[in-house]
């Protein structure tokens, strides 16, 4: 296309060169619209499926609305639907900027991925409803979708490695080593975590082709790195493009950054088996996956430790900028939820904390904290600059939505520690005869209050999710609500006292 | 000593490997003539945004 800075431009490495490049945008707003759009459905599922659990009326009586059923419905809508779409759009948009190059495949090609992925994602959501499933956690659709799937992500795989293939800046910037092993690592968990024999050629029943414990760790290999690769590695990838392009410095250590990515895809890769403790799995494989869920912690921190410090020196703009603030405290949440994920994988922590709510505590303080809120701060940022406008409708609005969301978190991480810490103690309390105390219901009566709780912190994180499609249509339609600007210049006092 | 046996016998050193492998990443990520390409790599995303095609 412009064959003169195709030559020159993959020798003048850090030199300006991309007054020539053109880079593609409409399939990028496309995933943007679609992550909005299934972040707000999938938020709506999973309070109704809290709301089912503190009052189980709300099941109504049908298949269809039943909790079994709805819940891979939200688990989907938010991981495949919501962060699908964000890693797809952050993804696709940094890697051009990053590569000074545009998109591999062109807007066809993207336009076709964004297309089939999100119909792949709606006949997924049906399927559960209508009861096909394969009963796996996170892999729950069936034989003939998950090779629609496969097609559909090999694609996007061509389009986003063809880009880094054709790219004019000569070093590969580290965000796209993240989206590289994301993509990468996904293709291949999927793949071997759906090795199914289809019962009869059209129909959707399969059976998994190993069975017994062999089948649970390929399961839980599969599960634990659809945490460490999907909702990780390509979520990191969006925090090294996006906190050092909005906090407009340069990330606090590239060299950090390099080991922090490959000691990350070296340990997280056997931290699976650390969801099958106390099973049929063998004793020495469970204490394998505990001690590389604990080595965890140190790239999990280099991370945080790097994206947080990128802000070192600049940390009024927390004050002056929300969306900022909803990017750092993402990564404030990421240090936070994996300090506590090693923490259970402990043998005698989890022997406490297996099979109650402290694990959904865990897992929405991660995805809560750390996925949704750096996909909130890449979204804010990317609004403005695809639809072309010079800034968002309104910062007040999205500090509302960072306040209320926060509160929601919170409401819904405490609930679940109490709740998930006295179930546990009520499950293991015996009396002085040797007799278990507590029956099962005894333990659920004693739940409920905190099942309430953590109903009313989803209503506030939908609601923060609402304030932000307000705010993203208005901007979209190129307004600027009048308010009170926020001060850019440090604040006399604030200076004083540090 | 047929192939068989030297693979069997290498892979026993598994961990060995590894560490090999992640030490040289480390010397990679902190070798000093490394910097300036690492300073120059962390400015990448602050340049020009170029334009819509």
């Amino acid at each position: 296309m412009t064959s003169a800075t195709l030559t020159s431009g993959a020798t003048l490495g850090s030199q300006r060169v991309s007054e020539d490049v053109r880079y593609h945008e409409d399939a990028i707003r496309l995933f943007v619209i679609a992550a909005v759009f299934w972040g707000v459905v999938g938020f709506l599922a999973g309070t109704f499926i809290a709301l089912q659990l503190a009052f189980p009326a709300l099941n109504l009586g049908l298949e269809w609305t039943s909790f079994g059923r709805l819940r891979p419905v939200h688990t989907s809508a938010v991981i495949f639907a919501f962060g699908g779409n964000v890693l797809f759009a952050t993804s696709l948009y940094s890697v051009q900027r990053t590569c000074r190059q545009h998109l591999f495949g062109g807007e066809g090609l993207a336009k076709f991925v964004f297309w089939n992925y999100n119909v792949f994602i709606v006949l997924a959501a049906l399927s559960y409803v209508l009861g096909y499933t394969q009963g796996k956690e996170y892999a729950e659709p069936e034989w003939i979708l998950d090779l629609y799937l496969t097609v559909v992500w090999v694609l996007y795989a061509v389009q986003f490695i063809g880009t880094v293939m054709t790219r004019r800046e000569s070093h590969i910037y580290v965000a796209n080593w993240f989206f590289m092993a994301f993509i990468l690592t996904v293709a291949i968990l999927h793949i071997g975590n759906n090795v199914n024999i289809p019962v009869s050629l059209f129909g959707m029943k399969s059976y998994s082709f190993v069975s017994g414990v062999q089948s649970a760790m390929v399961q839980w290999w599969y599960g634990h790195n659809a945490v460490g690769f999907f909702l990780t590695a390509g979520f990191l990838g969006i925090m090294y493009y996006f906190v050092p392009k909005r906090a407009e410095r340069p990330v606090y250590s590239y060299r950090l950054s390099i080991v922090h990515f490959w000691t990350l895809i070296f340990l997280y890769i056997w931290a699976g088996p650390h969801h099958l403790h106390y099973t049929s799995l063998p004793d020495w494989a469970q204490t394998l996956g505990m001690t590389f869920s604990v080595m965890l912690w140190m790239p999990s921190w280099g991370g945080m430790i790097n994206g947080i410090m990128t802000l070192s020196g600049a940390w009024d703009k927390l004050r002056t900028d929300p969306v900022l603030r909803f990017l750092v405290t993402s990564v404030a949440f990421y240090g936070m939820s994996t300090f506590e994920g090693p923490l259970m994988s402990v043998k005698p922590v989890n022997a406490l904390s297996h099979y109650t709510d402290w694990t959904v505590g865990h897992v929405h303080s991660g995805a809560l904290g750390w996925v949704a809120f750096v996909s909130f701060g890449a979204i804010y940022y990317l609004v403005p600059v695809l639809w072309k406008r010079s800034q968002l409708y309104s910062m007040r609005l999205v500090s509302y939505h960072f306040w209320t969301a926060t509160i929601g978190i919170v409401l819904y991480i405490t609930a679940m520690w109490v709740s998930g810490i006295m179930q546990g103690l009520m499950w293991r309390a015996y009396d002085n005869l040797g007799f278990l105390q507590y029956s099962f219901v005894e333990t659920v009566a004693a739940m409920h209050p905190f099942y309430v709780i953590r109903a009313m912190g989803g209503v506030l994180f939908v609601i923060g999710a609402l304030i932000m499609v307000y705010n993203l249509w208005r901007t979209a339609k190129g307004d600027v609500r009048i308010e009170k600007p926020y001060v850019t210049t440090p604040h006399k006092a604030a200076v004083g006292a540090a | 000593m047929d192939l068989d046996s030297i693979t069997v016998m290498l892979r026993s050193f598994w961990t060995v490997w590894l560490m090999l492998l992640l030490t040289g990443i480390l010397v990679y990520a902190m070798w000093p003539g490394n910097r300036r390409t690492f300073d120059d790599a962390a400015q990448i995303p602050l340049k020009d945004d170029g334009q819509e095609l």
